[in-house]
């Protein structure tokens, strides 16, 4: 199994550790929800360091990412990021990934662990004009940190006013305690924050710095575990469950992110008649009416016949509910619809409300 | 992990009080530890007939389910009601958050159960 620079500080803070896609890191320190709502109310520190990084260069550089993926990149600015899908020909999703803007002639792409193989072939066979790609995912160590306290406890350790990095946006060279790194106001948890990265080595020493400036104002480590159910409450997407190869990005409720009106670029053709046409299927949220855990895979039913199933679902620690969200038909998808969640072999019922389940807290 | 050297075990991390005819049983402090925070049990009904080995219960934590299995044969005659609405009683105390009592219809399989000591080497 493949470890991040992290890993002996996973060890130390007796993180369980598991298998995730080939990594080896930890799903809980302490608990869950002790690691969930320190995020929600303080601040959560996380090792993101098996994200993938990809920097595109050259006249081109621009031109090539528009063509790939589906959000019209156009529009950044140096120092700004987007979030987009990427597509096959057939509108299936490759992968979702953040496009950060150096300038024009200069991107770094931030893809999922699982899928950064694929996503380095996938950008090289679909490359044209001067344009320069390279895995750079072994030279960065990427820390997240997470919680309305984020930005107090970063700004202990740095000169940069913080307060000026907005929502979705990033600075270079930015001087933590000594070490050098990216910092970006992003994140997957609905909370503001942080996205950090840096030269490997220097990963452990940035856990360490922040984890003891943080301590006062309620810092944790948090892990795999408390990143899926933050995730989950404010609806943000994970590849393999609301977005795959056989899920668009349309079905998936990303429309925002496909920019039908830009030039051509993989999987318009077939996204802008799905549009046309209206999706058949599409991913909703819903509420366990009677007593049950909806999880990945199960089936959902109505009317005496399977119409989708569940791509993710949980109990929602700040909302102290189980939750779900599904693929499912469309007419199956408006609020209050009513379905029944296999569980076990048995029809549990369920019904569809508002996502996200969690308002976001960005600092915008 | 804690043992109670008064009570039997089973590999699958049960353990089991023996009263009279009856078993109380519930699932070990080490299993509790290794399933993190248990969010949502399923019971079994009263009345059911079980045979030992069969998955009777499911408790759920944050991340998975996982099931459990009766120790012995017979029948369901009580369930602890209380872990429906705290089942995070299994995390604080796993010997005393029983989950269900079994009337057994062979008392002679107590004899095949683990004592705390044979249990600890299947932890190891």
């Amino acid at each position: 199994m493949k470890r991040t620079p992290l890993y002996e500080k996973h060890v130390e803070q007796n993180g369980k550790l598991i298998d995730f896609g080939g990594w080896e890191l930890p799903v809980e320190y302490s608990k869950i929800t002790e690691e969930h709502e320190a995020v929600r109310n303080a601040a959560g520190l996380f090792d993101v360091s098996h994200m993938g990084e990809v920097t595109v260069e050259g006249e081109d550089a621009e031109k090539f990412i528009q063509y790939v993926v589906t959000n019209d990149i156009s529009y950044l600015n140096d120092y700004q990021i987007a979030y987009t899908t990427m597509c096959y020909p057939d509108g299936g999703v490759v992968d979702d990934l953040l496009v950060y803007r150096v300038n024009k002639k200069k991107y770094l792409l931030v893809i999922n662990a699982s899928n950064t193989d694929k996503d380095y072939e996938w950008f090289k066979s679909n490359v044209f004009g001067d344009v320069k790609i390279e895995n750079v995912s072994d030279s960065y160590a990427q820390l997240a940190i997470q919680g309305p306290n984020a930005e107090k406890i970063l700004q202990k350790i740095t000169t940069t006013n913080l307060n000026e990095i907005e929502f979705y946006n990033f600075a270079e060279n930015v001087t933590l305690g000594d070490l050098n790194a990216i910092v970006s106001r992003t994140g997957y948890t609905g909370e503001d924050g942080f996205e950090i990265y840096l030269p490997s080595q220097d990963g452990p020493k940035l856990w360490d710095l922040l984890l003891s400036e943080g301590k006062d104002l309620g810092i944790l480590p948090a892990a795999l575990g408390a990143r899926d159910t933050l995730r989950f409450e404010t609806c943000l997407p994970l590849y393999g469950h609301e977005i795959d190869k056989d899920i668009t990005p349309l079905e998936a409720g990303l429309g925002f992110f496909v920019k039908l009106a830009k030039e051509d670029f993989i999987g318009k053709e077939v996204l802008a008649k799905q549009k046309e046409e209206g999706v058949k299927r599409r991913v909703v949220g819903f509420e366990m009416v009677d007593r049950g855990i909806p999880r990945s895979h199960y089936e959902v039913s109505a009317d005496g016949k399977i119409i989708g199933h569940v791509t993710t679902g949980s109990y929602a620690p700040t909302l102290n509910k189980n939750l779900g969200l599904a693929l499912v038909d469309v007419e199956y998808a408006k609020e209050g619809s009513e379905f029944d969640i296999i569980i076990r072999n048995k029809n549990v019922k369920a019904k569809v409300i508002k996502k996200p389940f969690y308002s976001k807290k960005y600092k915008k | 992990m804690k043992l109670l050297d008064e009570l039997k075990y089973v590999e699958s991390h049960e353990w089991v009080k023996v009263e009279e005819n009856k078993a109380r049983m519930g699932i070990s402090d080490y299993a509790q530890e290794h399933l993190g925070e248990v969010v949502f049990v399923e019971l079994p009904e009263v009345g059911a007939t079980v045979a030992a080995g069969d998955q009777i219960i499911v408790l759920e934590s944050v991340k998975a389910a996982s099931d459990v299995y009766a120790p012995v044969s017979g029948t369901v005659v009580e369930i602890n009601e209380e872990l429906l609405d705290n089942p995070g009683l299994i995390n604080e105390s796993a010997y005393d958050a029983w989950i269900a009592v079994i009337e057994m219809s062979d008392a002679s399989e107590v004899d095949k159960l683990l004592s705390a000591s044979d249990y600890e080497k299947v932890c190891e």
